[in-house]
């Protein structure tokens, strides 16, 4: 090991330090760790500008279970570390940085690396290593490559080359994106629009938000190769308020390309002009449906319109318009530099390429991954997401979040892609991927989807406002032990019909979570009906709480947190419990150290 | 022979009509032709097939909310709105089968299970095309009980009543009023259960946000929106209607005056009339308080001193024939004129005008053309 100062000297020029600062890095509080690393390496006697350089900003990696990360790196050797906080700075600097001997505790762990390992990112492959706020870093890395590429091509064959790539849109419906720009370079009238759909709103789901925070100018530049090939001069991002990190770089990024001459007039110096304006949504889930956000963004209230016309023909202000979701559009650039050849390589027959999923629920690895279509469901939870929490049995899948539908373990094994998760009754939505295991009540959990698509419909039209509220209800009364015979009947034919008589994709795939849990759980909801009984004992009117004589140790904590005086003690006694008093509230349970109530 | 001959009549038929691009499209096994961007529903008007729809009004653009009017089409997997889906070449529709009207019923009750169903003292009853699709498709909302709206009647103004409970969100109220009148005063607000039409804020209707031209009340289809002031006195079946043309300009819009034992209690709309469709200001609707006034003169009054004194209309001609006729020989035709309003008729206006020029021989002759 060199002496103390050469090191010091010799490892600085080569030292980036890479924090994580998307918005679920933040909440873990990489801001400050991110100015410690600055604040330790200054104390260090190292130069401001020098710090400035070396410590840089990305957005998120995914692996938000182990926020804050940081990468290291010295020498062009990378060692990350997990679970920062700025206290843990001084001693990595110390050890790590000066001495040259990683803290060997706080690096990362196999999981960090399964995680990463099956994953296959072209989306999110810079986000977590460039600085979003950096224009430069972005071109270094081959940024807007793609889109001075097409400028040497006609727009035809801009959108020949995405056809053949195979891309669909990822927003949810999966259409052919090559086909919805020639629809629309097609379609009369002038001018035209393109819209980014950045209004995600699927609880859960934050894989848009993820790629403006880490890698906004793919997003524009996605944006500009768009909109040269379907002859737009005029682009919108749509995106919602709840996003203000989101915004503020994607703001930083369309002023310093505008700068660079890649957004305003003549841009890349040829005679295509084109620029980008940011419309911010208030909050309305309904609006990331298309034609609702069309509406909102012209000043309406936000409400789906039936299609067609399609807004490829009518759209914005009435003219032909292409609506594409952050997801796609990112993509792109990636697609024009590396050929549509080599993104439909990737995928299966008619899913091609990668998606981004948000896995969050009971399972060891939440966060969010990038894997090829038609990956089996297995492999994206076990291998990549570690199984279930406390190695609990997994129960189902939810996919596609809120609009989406059940898969049971049963079916672990099927692959990934639009048309399978179509044909079992899901679909892939926005890719949000919420895990079950046995302590889920799927009654419970799919009272929990429709409540929030009841309260997020927009009014409009009969079988969503008024017949996801009836369903709701007879939900509400199953799990308050009040469901009746023929309820799962009623249920059934409410969802169907509601599915073939909404409006918009909104109310027709609401039911799916009910629909789908009845077929694959029906015997569930049977028991909650006719036995009373919740069988992942979630829904708290079915409980029936009694005290185990065996576990209980008599020390009269159930009986201090019992607010109906349901409960019987004396000392050296064990407690009892009186069913007609008990409220059902649970207090007893969450009090007993022992597990003694049952 | 005859057969063949009205064949080759068809096919000369249809080639004309597609020469003139028309399309061809199949309802109930009907054949027909419409223009391109019809939708279903007006072609089916059109050849007289029934679809039964609530949001759906003539003065307004395709909703497609409420989903009553769905239909079926060959080789779609779902049912379509017919209201908003435009016709294509070839279409086969299908309006009526038992899947169809169970689709339909199931939207009918839905919407029962949130309105208070108190037809027997409803001021719609009778005039209602929810209590008709109910009676139609036999259904009520008994099968889907669960939380209804219980919200107050809201009579903040002197013209209209606002019952939310029976409000079905057809939107027809909001759009009347943005799109035909352009006034902004109503607009369906909040999510979900809770969207209703409502004003900003939740205001009370004042002249500042409301021109009470009553339009909205004209397009409702069930008694959540009635005229204030008829409230009580009749219900349609009771009344009886008499179309006349507005006096109050010289736009000439149609209405019925409903009238019950003499008496005209309210106006309603004549969506066919050629002049206006239906559309009504707050005068037309509303300005009818005059007809039975107290104060309405009923005969000409001469002025004798300081006092108007009652008189025949023949007393009075006589004597505006003889002071038109002394001024014009004392002073010459041209110091006299008249001046016409124009709540008359454009015949009355055009009566006047002949009669200034021929018989006074005088030029002078105005109309104020303003109300």
């Amino acid at each position: 090991m060199p002496a103390k100062k050469t090191a010091k000297k010799a490892d600085i020029k080569d030292l980036v330090i890479r924090v994580c600062v998307g918005t679920g890095g933040l909440a873990a509080g990489s801001q400050e760790v991110m100015d410690e690393f600055g604040s330790q390496l200054k104390s260090h006697g190292i130069k401001a500008e020098i710090v400035k350089k070396c410590v840089n900003k990305t957005g998120c990696r995914g692996f938000c279970a182990k926020d804050v990360l940081a990468d290291v790196i010295l020498n062009d050797k990378s060692e990350t570390y997990q679970l920062l906080t700025p206290e843990m700075v001084s001693r990595i600097v110390e050890e790590h940085i000066v001495n040259g001997s990683p803290v060997k505790e706080w690096l990362v762990g196999p999981e960090y690396h399964a995680f990463h390992d099956k994953q296959t990112k072209i989306l999110l492959k810079q986000c977590g290593h460039i600085d979003p706020e950096d224009i430069d870093a972005y071109i270094k890395i081959g940024g807007y490559e793609g889109a001075r590429k097409i400028f040497s091509l006609e727009p035809s064959e801009v959108i020949e080359e995405i056809r053949a790539s195979g891309l669909r849109g990822r927003g949810g419906a999966g259409f052919l994106t090559g086909l919805k720009w020639e629809l629309c370079s097609k379609a009369e009238g002038s001018p035209k629009y393109i819209i980014c759909n950045a209004d995600e709103g699927d609880p859960g789901a934050f894989m848009d938000r993820s790629v403006i925070e880490g890698n906004p100018h793919s997003v524009i530049e996605g944006m500009v190769i768009g909109g040269y090939a379907i002859g737009a001069n005029y682009g919108y991002v749509y995106i919602r308020a709840e996003y203000p990190l989101a915004i503020q770089r994607l703001k930083i990024a369309i002023s310093d390309a505008r700068k660079k001459g890649f957004l305003g007039e003549n841009i890349f110096k040829t005679k295509f002009d084109f620029d980008i304006k940011i419309k911010e949504g208030a909050g309305a889930f309904i609006c990331g449906e298309e034609t609702a956000l069309i509406a909102s963004i012209e000043g309406k209230r936000g409400m789906p319109r039936a299609k067609p016309p399609f807004p490829a023909h009518k759209g914005l202000w009435g003219k032909p318009t292409v609506i594409n979701n952050v997801e796609t559009l990112s993509t792109l650039p990636t697609i024009i530099t590396q050929g549509a050849k080599w993104f439909s390589s990737i995928g299966t027959e008619k899913s091609k390429g990668t998606k981004v999923f948000a896995i969050t629920g009971k399972i060891k690895n939440t966060g969010l991954i990038e894997v090829p279509m038609g990956m089996s469901l297995r492999e994206i939870v076990y291998d990549i997401g570690g199984g279930c929490e406390k190695n609990c049995a997994l129960k189902a899948v939810q996919t596609g979040g809120p609009s989406g539908g059940c898969i049971p373990a049963s079916h672990i094994d099927m692959p990934v892609d639009y048309e399978s998760l179509m044909a079992i009754g899901s679909m892939m939505g926005s890719g949000g991927m919420v895990v079950m295991d046995d302590t889920t009540c799927m009654v419970d959990m799919a009272k929990f989807f429709l409540s929030f698509t009841q309260n997020e419909s927009c009014g409009k039209c009969t079988p969503c406002r008024i017949g996801t509220k009836r369903m709701l209800e007879i939900l509400t009364r199953i799990t308050n032990g009040k469901g009746r015979e023929g309820d799962i009947e009623l249920l059934l034919e409410l969802g169907n019909s509601i599915k073939l008589t909404s409006l918009c994709g909104l109310g027709m795939s609401a039911p799916n979570p009910v629909l789908s849990t009845i077929r694959f759980f029906r015997d569930e909801y049977e028991a909650h009906i006719r036995d009373g009984i919740c069988p992942a004992a979630v829904c708290k009117a079915l409980r029936i709480y009694t005290v185990s004589v065996e576990l209980c140790k008599m020390c009269g904590k159930c009986f201090k947190a019992c607010p109906s005086a349901a409960i019987a003690w004396e000392k050296k006694q064990p407690a009892k419990i009186d069913k007609g008093k008990c409220i059902k509230c649970g207090a007893c349970y969450e009090a007993c150290p022992f597990n003694a109530i049952l | 022979m005859k057969h063949a001959r009205l064949m080759q009549y068809c096919s000369e038929y249809w080639e004309e009509a597609l020469s003139e691009n028309k399309i061809k499209i199949t309802i109930n096994g009907i054949e027909t032709l419409c223009d391109r961007d019809d939708t279903i529903l007006k072609v089916a008007k059109k050849i007289g097939v029934k679809i039964p729809h609530l949001c759906n009004d003539k003065r307004l653009e395709p909703y497609g909310g409420c989903r009553l009017c769905i239909v079926e089409v060959k080789g779609v997997p779902r049912p379509l709105p017919a209201c908003t889906t435009p016709a294509t070449e070839n279409m086969e529709i299908i309006t009526d089968n038992d899947s169809i009207r169970k689709l339909r019923a199931n939207l009918i009750e839905l919407l029962l299970s949130n309105h208070p169903n108190d037809c027997m003292r409803c001021e719609r009853t009778g005039d209602c095309k929810l209590q008709n699709l109910s009676y139609e498709y036999g259904v009520d909302g008994s099968r889907f009980e669960g939380e209804k709206w219980d919200l107050p009647i809201r009579e903040d103004n002197p013209f209209i009543s606002y019952e939310p409970n029976k409000c079905i969100l057809c939107g027809r109220c909001t759009r009347i009023c943005n799109e035909v009148v352009m006034a902004g005063t109503i607009e369906l607000t909040g999510r979900g259960f809770n969207s209703m039409p409502d004003t900003a804020f939740k205001k009370p209707r004042t002249l500042e946000n409301c021109e009470f031209c009553g339009q909205c009340v004209s397009t409702c289809p069930t008694g959540a929106l009635t005229d204030r002031k008829g409230r009580g006195k009749g219900r349609s079946y009771d009344l009886k209607k008499i179309k006349t043309t507005c006096s109050y300009c010289g736009t000439g819009c149609n209405f019925y005056l409903n009238v019950r034992d003499g008496k005209v209690v309210k106006v309603t709309s004549d969506t066919d009339a050629p002049v206006n469709q239906g559309n009504l200001c707050i005068k037309g609707r509303y300005g009818y308080d005059f007809i039975h006034s107290e104060d309405r003169i009923k005969t000409p009054l001469i002025k004798i001193g300081d006092k108007f004194v009652e008189a025949a209309w023949d007393e009075a001609l006589d004597l505006i024939a003889e002071k038109f006729s002394s001024l014009m020989k004392k002073h010459g035709n041209e110091s006299v004129g008249a001046f016409s309003s124009s709540r008359c008729t454009n015949e009355e206006n055009f009566l006047l005008s002949k009669f200034v020029r021929t018989v006074f021989r005088s030029n002078n002759v105005d109309n104020c053309a303003r109300v």
